[in-house]
């Protein structure tokens, strides 16, 4: 029998308490995994464990799927109209809804963002999301289409089938939102592998399913190593769709595990190394605010982070004053405090990986010129992070930091500019601030990525599709063509003759 | 006038509070400038429940007012779709919470049995609201490539405006919830005219528009004869849009006043003579229940009523035993019995109408399968009633009865069947037993009808479009496709490159 994590909270921003199954959710039951062995749950504000989580092997996995697909051919898929999918999605939004802070307060202790911005953005975008599918459960049409007279062409945008769905840790809740919803929507299954580094909304989500009344197999829940279980459903041989979210490394290894065994349907969300390009003519202090937030919020840890900030020699000094003022007032510290804007990196790996990448800008002879250093003893705590005086070789800016690391890249030439941000294997996101139309428009339309912002950054909204140009990936989230990772259009030609 | 009256209903013992005004800015308020009420009766005992009062030209002038107001300032393009689709699934819910008062006023009202209200008319009314509720945030526009390095050219389905929307009597909630869901998920304002006969769900759902927070004047009720406040409406040079259903009669009347006023948009959902086929090789009990409900359901007042059934030769005698063996079945009665199945007719003219049909019938030489005998006592009842050995040029086969009187005629092939089945100025339903599927095909391909239903008949979904061909209608309701019905496309071409050069 899993046992049970039980915490209670009592801190400024958030009194509550929780208590869920540390288990695998396979067929709707809580189950200890195959080996009996757990995984711990470290706090990165303290460096503390918080629990242990059942570990999942490959044979939960192939018992998860057999759940899944079992579910699919019985109590789900079109066994169910789209208006009953839809009915049972609004209702785990209204249940999500009515946990929302601990929800929040979960994703802070595990993750270590703040409980307010969790509170706003993660579960607030989350719950965006849940209704926004649940409006197209019923309205997912195919076609009919005209060849000749004694002919009935069709289409039928059919449910794929049980899906394995890998998330990652840096927005547990919000990102497992944004594949479930449209999976379960189109009427998949799911085999959600939340990140071992942070399972615990995935846990309280597959509490409120039950709660919900969704039919036992259809969410299903498999904790463990992405070695280990990440391998396990892409590599499986009956599972006909992935849908991942991490990092490029990892996405090239369920691309090429999944050409080995099925050919199974994949759609990858990976990681990028976004210029932000800040022209002359841009309002300043609002390109301040919004750069700023592009790097750092999150921690840095955000796949579309505007980690390369483009400005203009005409007001660079300026910017960089700004924009330095501006990093100096976020506060670092307890997610539980009220006003805090950053917290701890998510773990010891990741806090490890971010500071070696700011030994790398130093020694390869960047300005460091603010932060660089981590902050207290306890948990992974990194200052925010300014270089200046780059060059495009660096690692630093070349690669995905993933950490409050942002570069500050002087340039002149507007003809240049598009050239240089487009100077990267990524192609995520992008960002333009200028107040002349043509000019941010004719620019946006030139950078090679699935997002171009413009005079705003992060902006994201439930119905407009996100995505990677290159290897940022393929597959769009969020909006309707989401809809398409989790359905296989069959076209029923039918001879009337 | 425009108190409150609080209702008794005597079956249920149940008191219902009636707002009775007419419905502007969220609040219920007497006429601007007259003293006419409408009486509302109940059909099974022919009673007056209560009166309302019944809008003026100028009374529609303030609700238009209001709703325009509204469009201008707190709906339209200043309301984004997340709130839209909030509000209307609140209304949903307080749809839910309210069932058996609206099932019980609208039985009392219209004569519909209670538990058909409950289940269909109002269980179809909030699936209708959450089915729209999840559109509000998904009308897209296009972006359109023209030329990449100076335009930027895309559309938006901006939301037609201020809307009327006339109501008919057979299916008052059910009706209110096509026509105010999608153009309130599209960002419309409404001036709601139900019908005169039973505007009291209307009434009481007005309330439900305020206390699930829709802003003042986004919907506005304004009970009144559909020659006076439906006119207006139509007739009005600021409404975008008119929004009909009801008969073909005056749907031609709205088309008019809306082509000689401001030439506003027009949808009509009018009348209709469905046929109803049954082939040789089709399941003939399930046929017979099919055509029954067909015939019978809500008493014969649908639109998509299927009153010509045509029967293959080869199955015609058996076929008919069974029919008229299942329309006996049938119980007409008070609707709040809950034996019935059918209630009566929903007023004294409808009554009269059918009457003179039955009676035209017999004249014109049909023989009468099934009824044809009139109730004593109080009620609007009509038994079913079958004509069979019907001819094409009969008027109980050419025009619209709506009442329970089915016209039976024989086809012997395919062809003949399509021919008889098309031959009819109107378009709205049609249905076809057969299981020969290759037949089905051919014949569903070749019926002239918005709806076609293949060995079944009458059951809608909130998802799949209702509407008339020929003269049954123009515009489409449900699915996807009513939302065309409250947008209009805008496109904007940006130049952002391109200098012109002068003199051109």
């Amino acid at each position: 029998m899993p046992e049970t994590f039980v915490y209670q909270w009592d801190t400024p921003a958030y009194k509550g308490n929780t208590s869920l199954s540390t288990g695998l959710f396979i067929d709707g039951k809580w189950v200890d995994g195959s080996n009996n062995t757990t995984i711990d749950v470290i706090n990165p504000a303290t460096g503390k464990v918080l629990t242990k989580i059942a570990e999942g092997t490959s044979k939960d996995v192939d018992i998860a799927v057999q759940a899944a697909h079992k579910a699919f051919d019985t109590t789900w898929g079109l066994n169910t109209p789209g208006s009953e999918r839809g009915r049972l999605l609004y209702k785990l939004a209204d249940l999500i809804e009515k946990h929302a802070e601990e929800f929040a307060a979960l994703e802070a202790l595990d993750n270590g963002k703040a409980f307010n911005w969790a509170k706003m953005a993660d579960v607030g975008l989350s719950l965006g999301i849940w209704r926004y599918y649940a409006g197209w459960a019923d309205k997912v049409h195919g076609e009919t289409i005209e060849t000749a007279s004694n002919q009935l062409n069709y289409t039928r945008h059919e449910p794929i089938g049980a899906c394995g769905l890998i998330v990652p840790w840096n927005f547990p809740l919000l990102i497992a939102s944004w594949k479930l919803a449209p999976a379960l929507a189109t009427g998949c299954t799911v085999i959600l592998k939340p990140s071992e580094f942070t399972p615990l909304t995935a846990l309280l989500l597959a509490k409120l399913t039950t709660e919900a009344g969704f039919p036992a197999g259809v969410f299903n829940v498999v904790n463990g190593y992405g070695s280990v279980v990440g391998q396990a459903l892409s590599e499986h041989p009956t599972l006909e769709k992935i849908g991942f979210t991490g990092s490029t490394l990892v996405g090239r290894k369920i691309m090429e595990a999944a050409a080995k065994s099925n050919l199974k349907k994949i759609s990858l969300e990976l990681g990028g190394k976004s210029p932000n390009i800040i022209f002359d003519d841009a309002d300043l202090d609002a390109a301040v605010q919004w750069a700023n937030h592009g790097i750092f919020f999150n921690h840095g840890q955000v796949c579309a982070a505007g980690s390369r900030i483009f400005v203009h020699a005409k007001i660079y000094d300026e910017f960089l004053r700004k924009f330095t003022e501006k990093t100096k007032e976020l506060k670092v510290g307890d997610p539980f405090a009220p006003d805090t804007f950053q917290g701890p990196q998510v773990s010891e790996i990741q806090f490890n990986r971010v500071m070696n990448y700011i030994e790398s800008g130093k020694a390869a002879g960047a300005k460091l010129h603010l932060g660089g250093h981590r902050i207290g003893t306890e948990g992974y705590f990194i200052a925010p992070t300014i270089f200046t005086d780059t060059t495009p070789d660096m690692k630093i800016v070349q690669e995905e930091i993933f950490g409050p690391v942002a570069a500050i890249i002087k340039f002149e030439d507007d003809d240049d500019i598009v050239a240089k941000a487009n100077d990267t294997v990524y192609g995520l996101a992008a960002a333009v601030f200028s107040t002349n139309i043509k000019r941010a428009l004719t620019t946006a339309h030139k950078l090679r990525a699935g997002t171009v912002w413009v005079n705003c950054y992060n902006n994201l909204a439930p119905n407009v599709p996100f995505g990677g140009f290159k290897q940022s990936g393929f597959g769009r989230d969020l909006g309707q063509h989401a809809l398409d990772n989790y359905t296989n259009v069959k076209a029923v030609q039918v001879n009337l003759a | 006038m425009a108190q409150p009256v609080e209702i008794s209903i005597t079956a249920t013992g149940r008191k219902v509070t009636l707002p009775t005004g007419l419905f502007i800015n969220n609040e219920f308020v007497p006429s601007v400038d007259s003293s006419d009420v409408i009486q509302c009766l109940n059909p099974a005992t022919e009673e007056v429940i209560c009166s309302v009062v019944a809008g003026s030209a100028a009374d529609i002038d303030r609700a238009v007012a209001a709703a325009r107001a509204a469009y201008n300032t707190t709906w339209g393009k200043n309301v984004g779709p997340v709130e839209r689709a909030r509000l209307i699934n609140r209304l949903a819910d307080l749809m839910e919470r309210d069932r058996d008062v609206l099932a019980e006023l609208e039985s009392l009202n219209n004569g519909k049995p209670v538990r058909v209200a409950r289940d269909f008319d109002i269980g179809d009314s909030i699936g209708c609201l959450r089915y729209y509720a999840g559109w509000a945030d998904k009308i897209t526009g296009q972006t359109i490539e023209v030329d990449n390095k100076t335009k930027l050219a895309f559309t938006r389905h901006d939301p037609i405006g201020v809307c009327g929307q006339i109501i008919p009597w057979n299916y008052p909630i059910n009706m209110w919830a096509w026509k105010v869901a999608p153009a309130l998920a599209c960002g419309c304002t409404i001036v709601m005219k139900p019908s005169e006969l039973t505007p009291l769900t209307a009434l009481k759902l007005s309330e439900l528009i305020v206390e699930a927070g829709f802003p003042a004047g986004v919907v506005n009720t304004v009970a009144s004869l559909g020659s006076v406040g439906g006119a207006a409406l139509a007739a009005h040079p600021d409404v975008d849009k008119v929004a009909f259903t009801g008969s073909t009669v005056t749907g031609r009347k709205i088309m008019e006043a809306a082509a000689k006023s401001n030439l506003k948009k027009v949808s009509l959902e009018l009348g209709g003579k469905s046929p109803h086929l049954v082939f040789e090789s089709a399941d003939l009990e399930q046929a017979a229940n099919w055509a029954a409900l067909g015939i019978l359901y809500n008493t014969g007042q649908d639109c998509t009523a299927g009153s010509r059934l045509f029967v293959q030769d080869t199955i015609y005698d058996k076929f008919i035993s069974i029919l008229v063996g299942k329309a006996k079945e049938m119980v007409v009665g008070n609707g709040f019995d809950e034996k019935v199945s059918g209630g009566p007719v929903v007023s004294k003219v409808q009554y009269d109408k059918v009457w003179s049909y039955i009676e035209s019938g017999k004249q014109e030489g049909a023989t009468l399968a099934l009824g044809g005998q009139k109730r004593p006592g109080k009620g609007f009842f009509v038994d079913p009633t079958i004509f069979t050995d019907v001819r094409p040029d009969m008027k109980i086969v050419r025009d619209e009865i709506f009442g329970p009187v089915l016209s039976v005629a024989k086809f012997s092939t395919e062809e003949e069947a399509v021919k008889l089945a098309n031959d009819t100025s109107y378009g709205l339903g049609a249905g076809l037993h057969s299981k020969d599927a290759d037949q089905c095909m051919r014949v569903s391909s070749a019926l002239e009808a918005g709806t076609v239903w293949v060995n079944q008949y009458n059951l809608l979904y909130n998802n799949v479009p209702f509407g008339g061909k020929k003269q049954s209608g123009i515009g489409r309701e449900l699915g996807s496709y009513a939302l065309d019905e409250y947008t209009s496309v805008k496109a904007v071409h940006w130049n952002f490159g391109e200098k012109l050069d002068w003199p051109f």
